[in-house]
């Protein structure tokens, strides 16, 4: 598929098959992602690409009933959500979840110590973390206030998903999901995002971006771009395939792939 | 006859008056023969539908033998700055060792009530005038046995800045035996004060009832906030009625953690008297075992332009059960009456259990007022959420039962009581099992 594919990727989906309840949702995605890659997953409302991201950060909904997911050589499925992210997995949830109770300071701390002792590496006490907050919190344009309110509590929806990019700054992940990060973001919060997500882009780090709309490619550019319809993904190539299907509608795409299926 | 075995008890104390003036006698003939009239309540009674009190009605409890605590005992039972005044009573009995009384502003009473009683003809406006005697058969125990607990008065105008502590510690020589703890807090116009009223044990698998009655008369303009910590030992039985006077602008806040007790059972009233004033009801109860806790709120807005706002969560493990009923009474004449009510459960295990029933009962037309209750478990995407940041599952649900609790406890005023409380309930919580 990928022009740049190495024998073994950072992340290798086979095949992946995944249901929720009684509801096959993936019905057999394959897709290779190497080291400092950026893919962009799009498709309609209900092709399963949410459902992707949330399957690779192990979210306990969805059952995996095929194929397999190979990442840093390990079996990915294998893990609990916990270890995945402890291997350097990260999700930025389409809706960040509000925890009354905790401080964002708090939030973030707990998580980054975690990572830091899988990795047998000392935690940071409150004030270590804030000096490296201090830095993170650049990524994202934002002051320091934001580290006493609770966790997403009241938050708008820009607010939140800059917090996600802030938690991801400050996590370092190896491989960054984003679930429909630009949804519900004006232009100046998508830019501030997208901004965060450039700023965090190296040749050690891997994105997987899903989206609904070409707009948020605009900031974050992507070396690939793969199509997800009905559980598949039904057409693979580089940026300017966005480009093509904001032109032509997802039925230029979607009824091609009915129409090879058939075949 | 369930009044049968605290008669003799009764006459006995009668008869040696209890070293009071008096005018108290009378007080406490009438509350003995309230009690005998009604008895303990039952199971057919609307109030105690769930909480059964057979198991204090049908046990014979004596009076309290002495008991020496030593400081050292005591120490990890003294909640804040040890330098905060502090009144404690052992088995009932003001100890004057253990206690630290610093020289107050001028014109502060802060002792035992015993004492007061003896020394302070003006007692007789306030005690036992509030807290009513005809409803509840504890209530009338509690007042014919009425002698010892604190007596705190706060002048008007005068701001203290430390929280007064009121310790009640019952030992292993409690078991078996009651007492009948009995406070007054009078907080004058334009006054502030904090008072922390606390029930802790010394043998934590004893069997005693406690049997307290706080009565608390909020001047106006006054600023009171109360805190009261129910930490008796997991086989006592504690029934408990705070009664709250608020009189115009005044502002009272309160809050309850209850953690201890086989059967224990708190009941809050707040009268407004006059209008403007403001109520704060603040609960958080954390029950393990085959614990059963109860709160019972009552609001009433007798006046127009008074806001009240409670809010009470519960944690509950194992087989524990927790019964919330928050009335809130709205009358024709409170007019722009603003109330608000909430109570909400999280259950940990399956055989856990709540009874809910926030009430209100309006009869003003011009008046926002809510309520709203709520019984669920740990919220699986959060919990998804923070593992997915890479917190591993029992620090996950530990976080998440902290915040929770963590929210209703930061609403108290008062941030080194505040500060003790949360580590109080952080200690609590992470004895959870996984």
């Amino acid at each position: 598929m990928g022009i740049h594919q190495r024998e073994h990727g950072l992340l290798e989906i086979r095949d992946l098959r995944a249901s929720a309840g009684e509801n096959q949702i993936l019905k057999g995605i394959s897709l290779t992602v190497n080291p400092g890659e950026v893919h962009a997953i799009m498709g309609p409302n209900g092709s399963g690409k949410s459902t992707l991201a949330q399957v690779l950060a192990g979210h306990p909904a969805y059952a995996v009933t095929g194929g397999s997911v190979t990442y840093k050589d390990g079996d990915l499925l294998e893990l609990e959500p916990e270890e995945r992210a402890q291997q350097g997995i990260f999700l930025a949830f389409q809706y960040p979840v509000e925890i009354p109770g905790v401080s964002n300071a708090y939030f973030l701390r707990a998580a980054y110590n975690e990572l830091r002792k899988a990795r047998g590496e000392e935690e940071a006490d409150p004030i270590d973390f804030m000096d490296i907050l201090e830095q993170k919190l650049k990524v994202v344009e934002w002051g320091p206030d934001i580290m006493s309110r609770a966790v997403n509590s009241g938050f708008s929806g820009g607010e939140k998903k800059r917090n996600e990019i802030l938690q991801m700054a400050v996590l370092e992940p190896t491989l960054a999901i984003l679930d429909e990060t630009d949804s519900g973001l004006d232009i100046d919060a998508l830019r501030i995002v997208a901004g965060g997500v450039n700023k965090l882009r190296s040749p050690e780090r891997s994105f997987i971006v899903v989206t609904h709309y070409q707009r948020l490619l605009n900031y974050i550019v992507p070396d690939y771009v793969h199509v997800l319809a009905e559980g598949r993904i039904v057409k693979s190539g580089g940026k300017e395939l966005a480009l093509e299907l904001e032109a032509r509608g997802y039925e230029w795409v979607t009824e091609h792939a009915t129409a090879g299926a058939g075949a | 006859m369930t009044a049968a075995p605290y008669l003799n008890e009764f006459e006995a104390f009668a008869a040696n008056g209890g070293a009071s003036p008096d005018w108290l006698a009378p007080v406490r003939k009438q509350a003995f023969g309230r009690f005998a009239e009604i008895g303990f309540p039952t199971s057919k009674d609307e109030e105690w539908r769930f909480t059964p009190v057979a198991p204090i009605a049908r046990r014979q409890f004596s009076a309290p033998p002495p008991a020496s605590v030593t400081a050292a005992e005591l120490e990890p039972f003294i909640f804040g700055h040890p330098e905060w005044p502090r009144l404690v009573f052992v088995n009932g009995r003001f100890d004057g060792g253990l206690s630290h009384l610093p020289g107050l502003a001028s014109g502060v009473r802060c002792g035992p009530l015993a004492e007061a009683l003896a020394a302070d003809p003006s007692l007789e406006a306030h005690l036992a005038r509030h807290a009513p005697v005809e409803q509840s058969a504890f209530t009338a125990l509690n007042t014919a046995f009425l002698r010892e607990g604190a007596f705190v008065h706060v002048p008007a105008g005068v701001q203290l800045d430390a929280p007064i502590n009121v310790l009640f510690v019952s030992t292993s020589e409690a078991a078996d035996s009651v007492t009948h703890p009995r406070n007054l807090f009078l907080v004058d116009r334009e006054a502030r004060a904090s008072m922390v009223e606390s029930y802790v044990t010394l043998a934590p698998g004893a069997t005693y009832f406690t049997n307290a009655v706080t009565e608390v008369v909020s001047g106006p303009g006054a600023w009171t906030e109360h805190t009261r910590i129910q930490r008796e030992s997991e086989s006592a039985f504690h029934v408990g009625l705070t009664h709250v006077e608020q009189e115009r602008d005044s502002h009272y806040r309160s809050f309850t953690l209850a953690m201890g007790g086989a059967i224990a059972r708190h009941n809050l009233h707040v009268r407004l008297n006059a209008p403007n004033a403001e109520t704060l009801m603040y609960g958080l109860y954390l029950t393990r075992g085959e614990q059963l806790v109860d709160n019972h709120t009552a609001i009433y807005h007798d006046h127009p332009d008074c806001r009240s706002w409670e809010v009470y969560k519960g944690v509950l493990q194992d087989k524990s059960h927790a019964v919330f009923n928050g009335k809130v009474f709205v009358e024709p004449e409170a007019q722009r009456t603003d109330a608000k009510q909430t109570n909400r459960n999280l259950l940990l295990s399956r055989g856990a259990r709540v009874d809910t029933k926030p009430q209100l009962e309006i009869f003003a037309d011009d008046v926002k007022c809510t309520h709203g209750a709520t019984v669920g478990q740990l919220d699986e995407v959060a919990m998804f959420y923070a593992r997915s940041r890479g917190i591993p599952l029992p620090a996950a649900r530990r976080l998440l039962i902290h915040a929770f609790a963590a929210e209703v406890v930061a609403e108290v005023a008062l941030e080194p009581v505040r500060e003790e409380l949360e580590r109080l309930v952080h200690e609590r919580l992470n004895l959870l099992s996984e």
